[in-house]
């Protein structure tokens, strides 16, 4: 039998460690205290030793791996008169180390519609199979670690849809048991369940609280912006534009409109932004490390606030819509992904993102870019200001709004030429409509 | 002398009671490196080991080997000679079994370190994280925490006051000096049914008085309904359904009147097992914000009352009143105040319970009724006794086991059981439960042959309609 050799937990609180550094390679013989490899924590750098004699048959993670959770299988050694080949073919491969984090990121960053919306998620809680973006079955753990589950714990999970892996247990040795998963189902725990109860009594006094599972959605919303935010550095670039003039053609077009089409100002941000990227390409630009991308349309994701998260649904190749097109498509999209009936194509992917919270009375605020897109405008409400016209102390309907861009693809030059372009199509409505 | 406090008056923990609450508490105590002291009125094992349990198993067994006496000519024996109990001597071995054990506790505490006082005990004054615990010799002892497991005594009814000759309670029907003729039991529960089955066994005419309807309410009634049936069919009177008016003692015998048109039952002697109440007085209660409701002392799920540093389990804290419980919350308690990793109050149903009457009765979880009004679907399998070999070649063939799943999760919500050896047999349910195996793992386990247990294993095929035997 080959004997596993773990990630270690080096202090009480390690829950996961960087393998910065293998001490001994496939074939070593290793004694009990020999040095093999140095692990590092968030507090320290510390050596592993060998408790037990062999040749080191297997190494599964590699040097420099991040976030290797405490009890990873990390190396496989062969006992003493062990054949080192036959351990290291009977064992599955590997794989990459064993997620956390990186493991999350890859599985929605590999997946072939690369681009899934940042604060996207998909529709419902449960993923269907074809969303392609979302993490993680929900049954099959990576075969290098087995989850100490209780039977009715697993059928519970399975039924509800809940992934063991991302449960800690609470039972002996960790074990996972039914009160884990049911703590960690949201949704209506059984009936007389006494891990609900004991949630209830135990935070019924001071500091009361509620723990919710966070679900697929919350988990990808978090996941991408925290990576936008640690990897895409943010600046942002903020203009007030007077919309008197957009307000007074969107009545007339509303007055020339057909039956059942109303245009909002959502609609002509959306118009007058599609536009603007195509005036000014530079804006409309992706980082991929060794190039940037450039795109040739006005791919703009418009955020859908929905139950427990939001959506970014798509709008391809915006800038060669009419504004009567736009508002169908807009609200059509918004609607279904209310209903989380979006399928998985329709909000993956897009050159640019749109945030709108002036519905709620927000005057401005920053977006968190949606990776590995360039830029997102955050808009503002339109509101009465008092404002100096010529001099004069006057009063203008003025919408604040910010650009984020990611300052590896787009320069803070070249963002401001956007912005103008925005602002201009949207002082001047009639030059968004050529 | 309280100025000058010595190291071995102060304890970490302090417990009142030293019966299967109380003595498991401060031993795990000791084990987790705390400085525990048992405060003990009487005997160590407390009721259970002196009163209850283990004494009544003793007399129990002398009832069963009297009633295989009886069964021995279908084996094929012939006993020649006058079959005689000489209960003295019965009784005599009961309370040297008690003694016994009572010594073993003893010893126990003694190699954990555990100090005993042998005295009452009374809460005292708090100062600061101290609380002063009063002996009734004056001394005082020190605690950071204090244990109450003063356990609970027979509980009589208004206007009903057991003289110990004619009326008793459990106390003075364990150590019977003469068999009455005639003996009427107030109350079925485990208590009162196991001594209707032993003073039965022993040739006494009993009659079984119930105010519910059916005997061992507590039991899933499939389960009642079958010791019922054994108990008459063995010749014992039961009345169910029906509430005592009076219960009267001449000093030779008793009169009991029940309300509606039942005659009154008269008798030699009556014993009353209606159940028990906590001994809460005396303990100085009064002076702290610890709550008594009903005869028994509020905790939360984790032994607390409403005073800091103080807590209580067992039997004082109310039902259900086995001593197994009491053990449990005594290691709960103790290891949540030791700051203990992964304590887990005890869950809804995972306290079985045992009833050592002839047939015997042993149950964990909800029953059929309790798990429907707790709005699961089930599926409910059934397996009797008379379709198990050992059973069979044991003579001893009646009796059921019942078994309650949740028809969507496979979870074993409830098990119940009559018959042979049932209570040594219900802890493997027990442990399905803690280990939250589902209905695939039962059906998986492979169960010896032949043993009693195949019947657990085919109650749980019969949920599933796979059956073999049946």
């Amino acid at each position: 039998m080959a004997i596993e050799i773990k990630m270690p937990a080096l202090s009480p609180t390690m829950e996961v460690g960087t393998l910065s550094k293998w001490m001994v390679a496939v074939g070593d013989d290793v004694r009990s205290g020999d040095v093999i490899a140095e692990i590092e924590t968030d507090k320290a750098t510390m050596e592993v030793e060998a408790v037990e004699d062999g040749k080191m048959a297997q190494i599964s993670v590699a040097d420099g791996t991040e976030n290797v959770p405490v009890g990873t299988v990390i190396a496989l050694l062969a006992e003493d008169g062990e054949d080192v080949v036959t351990i290291s073919s009977a064992t599955p491969e590997p794989a990459a180390p064993k997620p956390v984090a990186s493991k999350q990121e890859a599985s929605v960053q590999d997946a072939p519609v690369q681009d899934a919306p940042v604060q996207d998620a998909p529709l419902a809680e449960t993923p269907t199979p074809k969303t392609v973006s979302s993490p993680a079955p929900i049954t099959s753990p990576p075969s290098d670690t087995r989850i100490f589950a209780s039977p009715l714990a697993r059928r519970i999970a399975a039924d509800k849809g809940i992934d063991l892996g991302g449960l800690t247990g609470s039972g002996p040795h960790g074990r996972i048991l039914r009160r884990d998963v049911e703590g960690a189902s949201a949704s209506a725990p059984m009936a007389g369940s006494t891990a609900s109860q004991l949630a209830v009594t135990a935070t019924a006094e001071k500091g009361a609280s509620t723990l919710v599972a966070n679900n697929q959605m919350r988990k990808i919303i978090a996941s991408r912006l925290q990576e936008s935010k640690q990897t895409a550095p943010h600046f942002y670039l903020t203009v007030d534009c007077n919309i008197d003039t957009l307000l007074e053609s969107r009545k007339a077009l509303n007055a020339l409109a057909g039956e059942g089409i109303k245009i909002s100002v959502n609609d002509m941000v959306i118009r007058a932004a599609a536009m603007a990227l195509i005036k000014v390409p530079a804006a409309n630009a992706s980082w991929e490390g060794d190039n940037t991308r450039l795109f040739h349309h006005a791919d703009i994701c418009m955020a859908v606030a929905v139950d427990g998260g939001l959506v970014t649904p798509v709008i391809w190749a915006a800038e060669s819509k009419g504004l009567f097109e736009l508002s169908t498509i807009s609200r059509d999209l918004a609607l279904r992904a209310r209903d989380g009936k979006l399928a998985a194509e329709e909000f993956t992917g897009g050159s640019f993102t749109i945030s709108n919270l002036g519905m709620f009375g927000v005057r401005e605020f920053a977006a968190v870019i949606n990776p590995p897109q360039g830029a997102i405008l955050a808009v503002g409400a339109g509101e009465q200001r008092p404002v100096v016209i010529d001099g004069e102390l006057g009063v203008a309907t003025v919408m604040s709004v910010t650009l984020s861009c990611d300052h590896r693809a787009v320069d803070g030059a070249i963002g401001a030429e956007w912005l103008q372009a925005f602002k201009g199509f949207i002082e001047n409505p009639v030059t968004m409509l050529l | 002398m309280t100025e000058t406090k010595s190291a071995n008056k102060t304890f970490d923990i302090i417990v009142i009671g030293g019966g299967p609450g109380g003595y498991v508490a401060a031993i795990r105590a000791s084990q987790l490196g705390m400085k525990a002291a048992v405060v003990e009125r009487e005997h160590l094992g407390g009721v259970c080991l002196n009163w209850g349990c283990i004494p009544t198993k003793a007399l129990l067994r002398a009832a069963e080997l009297r009633h295989s006496i009886d069964e021995m000519k279908e084996f094929g024996i012939t006993i020649s000679g006058e079959v005689k109990i000489d209960l003295p001597a019965v009784v005599k071995r009961s309370r040297k079994v008690a003694g016994r054990l009572s010594m073993g506790v003893s010893h126990l505490l003694k190699k954990n370190k555990v100090t005993v006082f042998e005295s009452e005990a009374k809460i005292g004054a708090r100062k600061g994280a101290i609380r002063d615990v009063l002996l009734a010799d004056g001394t005082v002892l020190n605690g950071k925490h204090v244990i109450i497991a003063t356990g609970a005594r027979a509980r009589s009814l208004p206007d009903i006051t057991p003289d110990g000759k004619t009326i008793l309670t459990y106390k003075e029907a364990m150590v019977p000096e003469t068999m009455p003729k005639s003996l009427i039991i107030i109350g079925s529960g485990a208590i009162g049914s196991e001594f209707a089955s032993f003073y039965h066994d022993m040739g006494v005419a009993v009659t079984l008085v119930e105010a519910v309807d059916r005997i061992l309410p507590v039991e899933d009634p499939e389960i009642s309904a079958i010791v019922q049936k054994a108990f008459v069919k063995r010749g014992m009177k039961i009345v169910t359904g029906v509430k005592m008016a009076s219960l009267k003692s001449d000093g030779k015998g008793v009169t009991a009147t029940l309300y509606g048109a039942q005659e009154p039952i008269k008798a030699d002697r009556a014993i009353l097992a209606i159940g028990i109440i906590g001994n809460t007085e005396k303990l100085g209660l009064d002076s702290t914000k610890v709550k008594v409701d009903r005869g028994h002392i509020s905790t939360n799920e984790w032994a607390e009352t409403g005073e800091d540093g103080i807590y209580a389990i067992g039997d004082v804290t109310g039902p259900p009143w086995l001593a197994h419980k009491a053990s449990h919350e005594g290691i709960i308690c103790v290891e949540k105040i030791a700051g203990q990793k992964d304590v887990h109050a005890i869950g809804a149903g995972a306290v079985p319970g045992c009833t050592y009457c002839r047939p015997q009765v042993a149950s964990v979880g909800m029953t059929e009724a309790a798990a429907k009004e707790a709005g699961h679907k089930i599926k409910v399998g059934r397996f009797p006794f008379v379709g198990n070999g050992k059973a069979i070649a044991m003579g001893d063939d009646q009796g059921l086991i019942k078994t309650i799943f949740d028809d969507k999760t496979g979870e074993l919500l409830g098990a119940h059981m009559v018959g042979p050896e049932v209570t040594e047999l219900i802890q493997g349910y027990a442990i399905a439960r803690t280990l939250e195996a589902t209905e695939a793992e039962l059906m998986q386990t492979i169960f010896p042959h032949p043993t009693l247990s195949e019947a657990m294993h085919e109650s749980v095929l019969d949920a599933y309609g796979r059956a073999i035997h049946m």
